[in-house]
């Protein structure tokens, strides 16, 4: 095992001890991020001349599947500061700006947040309402009815607006306020199904900084070749994590069974070999496309093609899917045993949690965005590549 | 071909403007081009100059502009004559 991996350990242990607390009271898991920031892992991903850990994304999805197995909600905030981190050091090099933040993220371990939607685009990221208002050397932004996952525990937050107030709602860009220069009224509350420890309230945000701190690459760029990749893959990670630990909870009861009853093979044992099955596609579906995105990252092309979206996007569809199944097979498996909160086959977290997969970011979008796409994109007919 | 490119993007881009008013090398996707509209104004490119958009052309910068997609087709028409 490596170093960050290593590390992650304690993290994993102390995400583990809090779960159940974070889960019941829906509240922010500060004892696993503060433990996050001890070893410096908000900085996995940020690259060592700028004083982060330099890891692979493999890395850090690792890291996301060990802590989906015990405290989905740690492991959901951990994934998406990285997909934030990831735009940082895949379009912030360059600026000045930008590097010295990058820097400060990884010396103060600086948790940054994501305000990329708005109330009024039905949940399209894609497109904004609110303009960065540029008043001279500074920006103005006020966004309505953003939901922001762990907004009011955030260091920095990353927001989308369109380039100016007389620019097309497609037309966007990003920028970086940190705590210090926005403000966040809560129209919101988070009492979820599941997930209950991302604390993702709705808010207004407001604020200014200079433009300095606005991205120069378009938001369009940022969000094909960065965010849409990291997020997909990072929150598969993610899921894999909480299905994992369902069916080997499944497996333990599975085991008691056959333990106790030596002449046949309990009931739940055929299932288990076909949840096993699912978890296994689940896991090469995400291992592909950590390859896949590896190997995209050399070539902007690929990066930014139709097949490189779509392939992607199904790592999204596939995995949130695939989870839901597995989490109910584990389920049918331990029975009663499983239905209940307090036993060691209990799955029912498992399952609302995995159940924010297909609606974060619906499914359904996605499958007409695909469907879209697939107009042009032809279907790959090779194993290999 | 310009004319024509122009055109199709009139009728499916869904920008801002007019096509008329904008560049040959001014960004599409800055006068307000979705990746689904350029999927559109790809299916009509098709359908009018008669080629298929290979998978390696399939990407942001092919439709980033209006010479890019000249390009595109220039590239495309030419493979068919040789």
């Amino acid at each position: 095992m490596n170093a960050p991996l290593d590390h992650g350990a304690n993290v994993v242990a102390t995400a583990a001890r809090h779960a159940d607390d974070v889960d019941r009271n829906g509240r922010f898991p500060i004892e696993a991020v503060q433990a996050l920031k001890d070893a410096r892992l908000l900085s996995l991903l940020i690259p060592i001349e700028f004083g982060g850990g330099g890891a692979s994304l493999a890395d850090v999805a690792e890291i996301c599947t060990s802590l989906g197995q015990h405290c989905a909600s740690t492991a959901m905030i951990f994934a998406m500061h990285q997909i934030k981190a990831s735009s940082l050091i895949a379009h912030g090099r360059g600026s000045a700006w930008h590097e010295a933040f990058m820097r400060r993220v990884a010396d103060e371990q600086l948790l940054l947040g994501s305000a990329t939607t708005e109330g009024g685009v039905g949940g399209n990221m894609r497109n904004s309402i609110c303009a960065f208002e540029r008043d001279g050397a500074i920006f103005r932004i006020a966004k309505e009815g953003a939901l922001i996952s762990y907004g009011a525990y955030s260091d920095a937050i990353l927001v989308t607006a369109r380039r100016a107030s007389d620019a097309p709602p497609s037309d966007q860009q990003m920028a970086v306020l940190e705590k210090s220069q926005y403000r966040l009224e809560r129209t919101g509350s988070w009492d979820a199904l599941g997930m209950r420890g991302t604390c993702s309230e709705g808010f207004t945000f407001s604020g200014e900084a200079p433009v300095e701190q606005i991205f120069t690459h378009d938001f369009a760029e940022i969000a094909s070749e960065s965010m849409l990749a990291t997020a997909h893959l990072l929150w598969s990670a993610v899921w894999f994590g909480v299905a994992s630990d369902a069916l080997s909870r499944a497996q333990s009861f599975v085991r008691k069974d056959a333990r106790r009853h030596p002449n046949g093979p309990a009931p739940g044992a055929l299932r288990l070999a076909e949840a096993a099955n699912k978890l296994q596609l689940m896991r090469v579906n995400i291992v592909e496309g950590l390859k896949r995105f590896a190997k995209a990252q050399q070539n902007e092309d690929d990066l930014n093609s139709m097949s490189f979206a779509v392939a992607m996007n199904n790592i999204k569809i596939g995995s949130s899917q695939l989870s839901i199944e597995i989490i109910n097979h584990a389920l049918l498996i331990a029975g009663i045993a499983g239905y209940k909160n307090d036993t060691p086959f209990s799955v029912g977290r498992h399952m609302r949690d995995a159940l924010s997969a297909q609606v974060m970011i619906s499914n359904d979008r996605i499958f007409t965005n695909l469907s879209t796409l697939l107009l042009a994109q032809r279907i790959d007919q090779r194993l290999g590549d | 071909m310009l004319d024509t490119i122009r055109r199709l993007v009139d009728e499916q881009g869904r920008l801002s403007v007019a096509a008329a008013t904008i560049g040959d090398d001014a960004d599409l996707y800055a006068t307000g081009l979705t990746s689904f509209a350029a999927v559109q104004l790809m299916l009509a490119l098709e359908e009018t100059f008669d080629i298929e958009f290979p998978d390696r052309m399939l990407n942001r910068r092919s439709f980033s502009s209006i010479s890019a997609i000249a390009g595109c087709l220039h590239e495309l028409k030419g493979e068919e004559a040789a």
